[in-house]
Parts: C-alpha cells; sequence; structure tokens
C-alpha cells in the first residue's frame, strides 16, 4: 500500500549539486477535519522525512499538519562518492517507508 | 416537490445549525492564533533577532486551491563548514497550527533549498526563517491571497 517515488540522477560528476525529488503516498490527515456526524477524525501524518547518502544524513524535514497530502520534498545534495542514497518516512500510527537510490560519481 | 411548508422547516433549521456552528468557534480565533505564531517563532529564534534577507521564499500571491500550495525556500549561503545553513523553517500566521516544516540540513546539501506542497486555511503570510551556522537568523515572509481553504471548517475567521 505505502508508496514512494525518488528521482535521483544516474550518474553525476565528483563534486556536482545534484537535485533529488521525493514523494511519498500518503493523505496526511490533519486532525482538524471533522465526519459529517460532527466527530473529529484523528490525527494521522508522517512526521520526519530523513536522507542519509552512504549512511551520512544529508537532510531531515519535520512536516506538520500543514504539508499536502502526498508530500513532495525537494532538496539538493552533493554527489561526494558513488553509493546508495536511502530515504525514510516514519509518522503516525507506525508508518514507515524506506526507499534506496544508487548514484555513479565519475 | 418540496412544499412551501417543508421548505420552511428546512430553512429554519439550517439556519439554526450554522448559528450553533458559529458559537462553537472560539470567538478570540485570531488572537490566540497570532499568540500561537508568536510562541512559535519564540521556541525557533529564542531572543535572538531575526534580520531580513538573504532567504527568497517563493509562493504564487494568488491561490485557488489552498489544500495544495507550491512553495519553495531557498537560501544565501556557501554552505562550507565554516559558513552553512543549519536549518530552515517555515511558520504561517492564521493556519490552525502555526507549524508548517522545519529542514536540518548541513554543508552536504550544497545548496539551502526547499521545494515542496503545503496547504493554507487563510489569506494570510507566510514567513520563512533561516538558522545559519553562526547562530543567525534570517527571515522572508510573503503575503498571500487564498480563496479555497485548505480545513475550511477550522479556517473561518
Amino acid at each position: 500500500m505505502a508508496r514512494a517515488i525518488v528521482n535521483v540522477p544516474a550518474r553525476a560528476k565528483r563534486g556536482e549539486i545534484v537535485e533529488v525529488k521525493t514523494l511519498a503516498q500518503h493523505p496526511m490527515e490533519t486532525g482538524f477535519r471533522r465526519t459529517q456526524t460532527g466527530e473529529l477524525i484523528p490525527r494521522d501524518i508522517i512526521r520526519r522525512f530523513t536522507c542519509t547518502y552512504n549512511g551520512t544524513e544529508v537532510y531531515r524535514v519535520d512536516l506538520h499538519p500543514a504539508m499536502s497530502a502526498n508530500p513532495l520534498i525537494a532538496f539538493s545534495t552533493i554527489a561526494t562518492e558513488t553509493g546508495t542514497l536511502a530515504f525514510q518516512w516514519a509518522g503516525d500510527n507506525g508508518y514507515s517507508v524506506t526507499e534506496t537510490a544508487s548514484i555513479r560519481v565519475e | 416537490m418540496t412544499t412551501r411548508r417543508e421548505f420552511l422547516v428546512l430553512a429554519a433549521t439550517s439556519l439554526a445549525l450554522s448559528e450553533a456552528a458559529r458559537a462553537q468557534l472560539d470567538p478570540n480565533l485570531a488572537a490566540n492564533r497570532k499568540a500561537a505564531f508568536q510562541e512559535a517563532l519564540r521556541r525557533i529564534v529564542g531572543d535572538t533577532q531575526v534580520r531580513r534577507g538573504r532567504v527568497k521564499l517563493q509562493l504564487p500571491p494568488l491561490i485557488d486551491n489552498g489544500n495544495s500550495v507550491p512553495l519553495s525556500v531557498a537560501v544565501e549561503s556557501p554552505m562550507t563548514e565554516a559558513d552553512h545553513v543549519r536549518a530552515i523553517h517555515v511558520l504561517t500566521e492564521k493556519n490552525p497550527l502555526p507549524d508548517v516544516a522545519s529542514v536540518r540540513l548541513g554543508p552536504r546539501a550544497g545548496r539551502a533549498t526547499l521545494s515542496t506542497r503545503v496547504r493554507l486555511a487563510d489569506t494570510q503570510s507566510v514567513t520563512a526563517i533561516a538558522q545559519m551556522s553562526d547562530g543567525s537568523f534570517w527571515s522572508d515572509s510573503a503575503e498571500v491571497v487564498v480563496t479555497l481553504s485548505a480545513c475550511l471548517e477550522e479556517g473561518l475567521i
């Protein structure tokens, strides 16, 4: 069910700044909406997004209910060495998704 | 076919219901949200002064749908070990919660940027604050007009 898409260039020059785009599939229920009978819908969001490059954390985001459904996070990182970028989304109700992408640095 | 009598009863109940809904709304909503925004700001910057500049916050000035608003932040910084951006925070003035996103980054990011999509509950001002490695804070704000609000129920002011 839970899915995520990441977009990382397959190859890059050493020291080049590369764009990373990520998209996680999640409704991001704010906890402020009510059903037609007036009951509050409990909050269900992604709390934290982390990106690690060969084990080193390069980017981390704390998300709040004001992030849209299916949160898109795009940022940049320096292509230092050939290896993998690991992405992790963690949230309410035990939500946890990981995704990896490999990059070849020349 | 709705008869005149049915229509009148329906109209009366719906009026009464909207009165009840309004009664539930906190009369101090605007003041409370302002206080919440100030508190969130204080939690991030403490007593340090926030200066304008170095941060560029981009948002469309007119938004049709507040549920998904493209937002991007870029901070001017050489992003070296000695001088880089440590954190980027995005805050709103009138959302039910002032916080939107908090980013932690370092020299490995290469450029201090964030592109994402956010929810906006009302016509308001959005603020981006960047914390530099020397401890200084820089900010930028953008005024946006929202025609269809996200989280309608709580967005009425």
